[in-house]
């Protein structure tokens, strides 16, 4: 076998650009993107439950898509963009919904609340205005041992509704 | 647990991950989306060496029409299945299938290819390529070979897929407008792999059923037809009374494996009662 593929136990270097900053960092290949972000760039925003794919407590944006960052290693990552919910909180883009789970009690211990903004985020990216039915199936794999999940379905589909709505009266100012 | 360390390599064509596997022998797995592999590794279930990412090789990728066929690159991600126009219009019982494939972060990274090389018994994509009667293009030392799906699932994780080599594409007919498809399964909670599932690939011609596939999946080692009850349903149109005597005849079709949490009994009557809703809708649509 080459060296290159022989050696590589130790660490290898990844570039990529998370919450919009070039990041570099060492990981050894076996570093799943979960440890590297909360253990080597410090952002423990990202929760590690399961590391099984099965809770959803990890999930990110990889390239604009969320995924489960217990289910990638960091080395996988290289020369990608991750979005974690620091990223998302910073720049607004969930403020709303961020303030609506606060609102309805959506979260009690908050553990699961990363995963679940995160989903809620790509859902609402995808499907302006799901129905209560498209909610719980796309929440289907974040796993909430506190609230229970009316609370967090409720505060997704205010949102959504607000989304909406916002949307039309913009559209009604901009044709004024 | 955490993975056992192993090296990493990044892939850039089918050829340097054939090589570099060749040369790493039986140290080395292919990661796909990695959905099943990686916590196969938490678990220590496997210890390769070597991990050889796939995901960066252009040729894995897309789906496009060909001649008669559909081509399905490996590299499709579940979610693509519930977007892509092409798998819409002339693979729609994958369409149909994909919202049942586990859940929307998953299907964002799990692949058709990594689905199928794996033949996971419960998975719903290996079962599919049986209905469609799909063939599975397979790259190795030797060149590339396209084996159709019938031939294909060889025992429990076992499949005509050799040592090293690269599923690289599925291939799918063109679906036609006298066809009709069928998808559903029965789970005990949405994303979950199901107790009992199945789908159908029907030809029909003024109401009457010309040819039918039927695969079912979580019933056995393997993806398994139906094809007792496909030939009782062949030529006829849908009634109860056919209905009926494709569920009896699911009882030759099928043999699920002892289990402690699902008889095999249960399962089979599990398998009726869903063969009888999907054929109660095909009737209606044929
Ligand atoms: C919580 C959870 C729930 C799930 N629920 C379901 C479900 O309901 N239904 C379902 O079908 N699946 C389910 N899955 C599995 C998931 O769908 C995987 O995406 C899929 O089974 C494997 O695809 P992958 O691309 O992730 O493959 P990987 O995990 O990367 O690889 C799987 C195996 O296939 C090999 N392989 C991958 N690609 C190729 C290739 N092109 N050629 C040759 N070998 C290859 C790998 O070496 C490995 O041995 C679930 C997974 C999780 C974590
Ligand atoms: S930690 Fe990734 S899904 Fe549980
Ligand atoms: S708020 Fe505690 S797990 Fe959901």
């Amino acid at each position: 076998m080459s060296s290159d593929i022989d050696e590589a136990e130790e660490a290898v270097r990844v570039r990529f650009i998370v919450n919009g900053s070039k990041v570099t960092c060492a990981v050894a290949p076996r570093d799943t993107l979960v440890d590297c972000l909360r253990n080597s760039l410090e952002l423990t925003g990202t929760h590690a439950g399961c590391e099984m794919g099965a809770c959803g407590a990890c999930l990110v944006q990889l390239d604009g898509r969320a995924v489960h960052a217990c289910l990638m290693f960091a080395v996988q990552a290289d020369g990608a963009r991750v979005d974690t919910i620091e990223g998302l909180s910073e720049s607004g883009a969930i403020a709303d919904l961020q303030a609506e789970f606060h609102r309805r009690n959506a979260l009690q211990c908050g553990f699961c609340t990363p995963g679940m903004l995160i989903n809620a985020h790509e859902l609402l990216a995808r499907v302006a205005e799901p129905s209560r039915e498209a909610i719980r199936d796309a929440l289907s794999g974040n796993f909430c041992r506190c609230t229970g999940y009316e609370a967090i379905i409720d505060a997704i589909a205010a949102v959504a509704e607000a989304r909406v709505d916002r949307a039309a009266q913009e559209r009604e100012a901009a044709s004024r | 647990m955490k993975a056992r360390a192993f090296s990493y390599f990044r892939a850039g064509t089918i050829e340097e991950a054939l090589d570099t596997h060749a040369r790493a022998g039986d140290d080395a797995r292919f990661i796909a989306g990695g959905q099943s592999l990686v916590p196969a590794l938490a678990l220590r279930l496997q210890a390769p060496r070597l991990l050889i990412d796939i995901n960066h090789i252009d040729d894995l990728r897309g789906v496009r029409c060909e001649g008669e066929w559909l081509r399905i690159g490996a590299l499709t991600r579940h979610c693509e299945m519930l977007t892509e126009p092409l798998i819409t219009e002339f693979a729609p019982l994958l369409r149909a299938a994909a919202p049942f494939v586990a859940h929307p972060a998953i299907r964002n990274r799990g692949t058709l290819g990594g689905s199928v090389a794996l033949a996971d018994p419960a998975s719903e994509f290996p079962a599919m390529m049986l209905a469609l009667d799909a063939e599975i293009e397979i790259a190795g030392a030797s060149g590339r070979r396209r084996v159709r799906a019938d031939d294909f699932f060889v025992d429990l994780f076992e499949t005509a897929v050799g040592p090293g080599e690269l599923v690289t594409a599925i291939f799918v007919p063109l679906f036609r407008s006298n066809q009709r498809v069928c998808f559903d399964e029965l789970a005990r909670r949405r994303g979950d792999y199901a107790l009992v599932g199945c789908g159908m690939l029907a030809t029909c011609k003024d109401g009457v059923i010309e040819a039918i596939r039927m695969a079912f999946f979580s019933v056995g080692n393997v993806p398994t037809r139906a094809r007792t009850a496909e030939a009782v349903l062949s030529g006829v149109r849908i009634d109860a009374e056919r209905i009926a005597t494709a569920q009896a005849a699911l009882d030759g079709d099928l043999a699920p494996p002892e289990s402690d949490e699902v008889p095999p009994a249960m399962r089979l009557h599990l398998a009726r009662v869903l063969l009888g809703r999907m054929l109660g809708r095909l009737g209606e649509a044929a």
